[in-house]
């Protein structure tokens, strides 16, 4: 059915990561976080191959997973942005950065350009302040980021 | 060991009570009344539910800096609590206004209008205007399924009816989903309950504060084929419905009212008003030989024979194994559920007798129960598309219906079943509780294995409101050992152990709901009330006793209709009419 969509490594990482915490139920959240480093997302396969090792409801895990914004059910880009919205970086125009960025790349904030390489969230503070306004990419951080630097920026990743 | 007692008071007043009670509990001991919303607690059942989530349960405590939720904190020695302080009445006032926030105010066309917890609420704390404007109106899709209908933007987020999938059933078939405005009480990924592991117990439905959990309405459906001269329109009423119904003409929780309940129905226009319990009898014939069948397999060394046999009566049960243990799905009895015996007796046998045809008859059920809804539309259950049982009503959509007639229930005098299809016996009576499945096969399995007349027909050892409950009867030298278990967590323990080799019973009988069908998810509502459910099952005991014959295998029109139609118990006619197949759902 849906499992087959899943490569047999990813099945087989996902059972080992729930082995390792004995498939206990009561590691759900370490579970669910390091599926995420090791597959970069949780689609909804490998949540019903979580629920189904540690033999609880899938609608469980999908529950932790929707309920916290650092689990994402979509593939990231190769090379993650966030922006911060923190208030410094705010009120010093990272909010005009931002709507560089999405310019730039053609996407909404959550989202991942066709090609893969990027993808855009937000964030606030990355304890930079005195950077404002701050910009990361692959937790790199960019400091006093102009949106003019944007394009420029980015480039350098492609 | 004698436990200390804490003391504390509660508006002054002096209470002492045992160490872990919560101040919601110690008010209710004392007679003040806490509003509440989220919490729900069916005493001596595993129904609780107190995420404290709904926060109107606030109360003052002196020392402490912020509210307590009651239904979530513990007393402690000393404490002096305020229910009714200025300060809580505000709290408690804003809490309301910020849940109507994102309330739909369609009340005067909701189905739950009448019987909504929040409603009455907010009529008492007399609130007037919706001072807050939501910050996001909700706009999910309503999803209809044949049962159950969902409308989260009804949904208040009390979290009852997870705990009742989750802890109580053990279904898992939805929890909460997303976060903020966006969160939801769904299935996983937000596919549709109908797509889901989900039962259709009902039992969210019934403990659903508000209009988010309703049931599939049918009672415009039969005013159509009531009003059409074309159709012939039959009525079966099952055992749990005539000790219930009462209470919504307000009667008092355990009154029967059998013979008003079938005037209303003669009333209400049916062509025939017959009995459901009619077909229990006849369940206990097909189910109790094909326990003696196993059982005398098993004592004559047959190893493969499978023990214990489960009951099939409950739908919401077979959905449930065939969701979660499709690996045993031969195990149950194959007999179908009272409801789909009593379908397919009287589209053939008595159909045939009166010359009606089969297009031409309308079956229409009332049950206690929404998954009966869904269970009268399975496929196996139909013949060249027509169904045995047409469609299904449950008591609340029933009393309703009887009201909108303008039909006077209280002062209605008793009427009779019509018969054959309405004859019972006190066996029957018994299947609306749990245990009575199991009493009643007992009865007749005893008699008819031992060949011996039962001095006492009481088997009261399996009688209560235990989760799981045992006992052994004695089969003239051989010990059987039955077991019981009613809602479908205690189910699942058993179904474990019998996976696992090491059930000691013989024969199992199983209810999806607690306390049985007396508390199904079409019964009029008990709001948490444990004593309803109570006075209910002491009211079927009650209707058993009062009955002249209380062994199914001595029902005289039973006995007509094999020695007219059927021939015996388990013949190839009764296997093709009154047993079915179970099927692997788990994908």
């Amino acid at each position: 059915m849906e499992n087959n969509k899943l490569s047999c490594s990813a099945v087989a990482a996902v059972k080992d990561i729930c082995a390792a915490h004995n498939n206990d139920a009561g590691e759900l959240i370490n579970i669910l976080h390091e599926t995420q480093n090791t597959l970069g997302y949780l689609p909804q396969e490998v949540q019903q191959l979580v629920a189904k090792n540690l033999n609880i409801p899938a609608s469980r895990v999908n529950g932790v997973v929707s309920f916290y914004a650092f689990f994402t059910e979509k593939p990231k880009g190769k090379h993650p942005i966030s922006i911060c919205l923190g208030t410094a970086c705010y009120v010093r125009g990272s909010d005009k950065v931002l709507e560089e960025v999405k310019n730039v790349l053609g996407i909404e904030v959550g989202q991942t350009t066709p090609d893969g390489i990027f993808s855009l969230d937000c964030l606030r503070c990355v304890g930079a302040c005195g950077l404002a306004p701050v910009m990361t990419i692959d937790g790199k951080v960019f400091g006093n980021v102009d949106p003019k630097d944007v394009r420029r920026i980015l480039e350098d990743f492609v | 060991m004698e436990q200390k007692l804490i003391n504390l008071t509660i508006d002054n007043r002096p209470v002492s009570v045992e160490n872990g009670t919560t101040i919601l509990d110690a008010a209710k001991a004392c007679g003040i009344d806490i509003p509440t919303l989220c919490h729900i607690n069916l005493e001596g059942t595993c129904v609780n539910n107190h995420p404290a989530s709904c926060r109107l349960c606030v109360v003052e405590v002196a020392g402490r800096r912020n509210l307590a939720p009651a239904c979530a904190t513990a007393c402690t020695e000393g404490m002096e609590v305020h229910t009714n302080t200025i300060r809580v009445l505000n709290a408690r006032r804003t809490v309301l206004e910020l849940i109507l926030s994102n309330h739909p105010h369609d009340c005067l066309v909701c189905a739950k209008s009448g019987n909504c917890e929040l409603q009455n609420l907010t009529r008492k704390l007399k609130i007037q205007e919706a001072p807050y404007e939501g910050g996001e109106k909700s706009c999910f899709e309503v999803e209809k399924t044949v049962s159950i209908i969902r409308d989260m933007n009804k949904c208040i987020l009390c979290r009852r009816c997870e705990t009742m999938c989750n802890d109580v059933q053990t279904v898992g078939a939805i929890g909460a989903r997303g976060r903020g405005f966006e969160t939801t009480i769904s299935p996983a990924f937000g596919n549709k309950l109908a797509d889901s592991e989900c039962t259709y117990c009902g039992q969210c439905v019934a403990v659903c504060p508000v209009g988010a959990l309703t049931e599939k309405d049918n009672t415009g459906k039969l005013i159509r084929d009531l009003a059409n001269p074309n159709k012939v329109v039959i009525v079966q009423t099952a055992p749990a419905v005539r000790v219930a119904i009462g209470e919504e003409f307000g009667n008092p929780a355990g009154t029967i009212v059998t013979g008003k309940l079938a005037a209303a129905l003669r009333k209400l226009g049916f062509d025939y008003v017959f009995d459901t319990d009619f077909a229990a009898d006849l369940t206990i014939m097909e189910e109790g030989s094909e326990l003696l069948g196993r059982l005398n397999a098993f004592l004559a060394g047959d190893k493969n024979v499978h023990l214990p046999i489960l009951t099939s009566c409950c739908p919401a049960w077979v959905n449930f194994f065939e969701h979660q243990f499709p690996d045993m799905l031969n195990i149950p009895s194959t007999a179908r559920s009272p409801q789909q015996m009593f379908g397919s007796i009287a589209k053939t046998y008595w159909a045939e007798k009166m010359g009606i045809a089969r297009e031409k008859l309308i079956v229409v059920s009332v049950m206690p129960c929404l998954a009966k809804k869904y269970e009268c539309g399975r496929e196996e259950f139909k013949v060249n598309g027509n169904p045995d049982v047409d469609y299904s009503l449950s008591t609340r959509e029933l009393a309703a219906l009887i009201k909108e007639a303008n039909i006077d229930f209280n002062a209605l005098e008793d009427s009779d079943f019509d018969l054959p299809l309405g004859a019972s016996t006190g066996a029957a009576a018994i299947f609306g509780a749990t245990g009575g499945v199991m009493e009643a096969a007992l009865r007749t399995a005893y008699e008819l294995h031992t060949g011996k007349t039962l001095g006492k027909v009481d088997f009261t050892e399996v009688r209560g409101l235990e989760g799981i409950r045992k006992a052994s009867v004695d089969m003239d030298g051989f010990e059987l050992k039955v077991g019981i278990a009613h809602g479908l967590g205690n189910a699942r323990k058993l179904l474990e152990d019998i996976r696992a080799g090491k059930s000691e019973f013989h024969a199992i009988e199983i209810m999806a709901c607690p306390g049985g069908c007396i508390g199904g998810g079409g019964q009029p509502l008990h709001h948490g009330n444990i004593e309803i459910i109570k006075a209910r099952s002491n009211a079927i005991y009650r209707e058993d006793a009062g009955k002249p014959i209380r062994k199914s295998h001595e029902n005289p029109y039973i006995k007509q209709l094999y020695e007219e139609y059927l021939g015996k118990p388990l013949s190839e006619k009764s296997h093709a009419l009154l047993h079915t197949k179970y099927f692997d759902k788990s994908e």
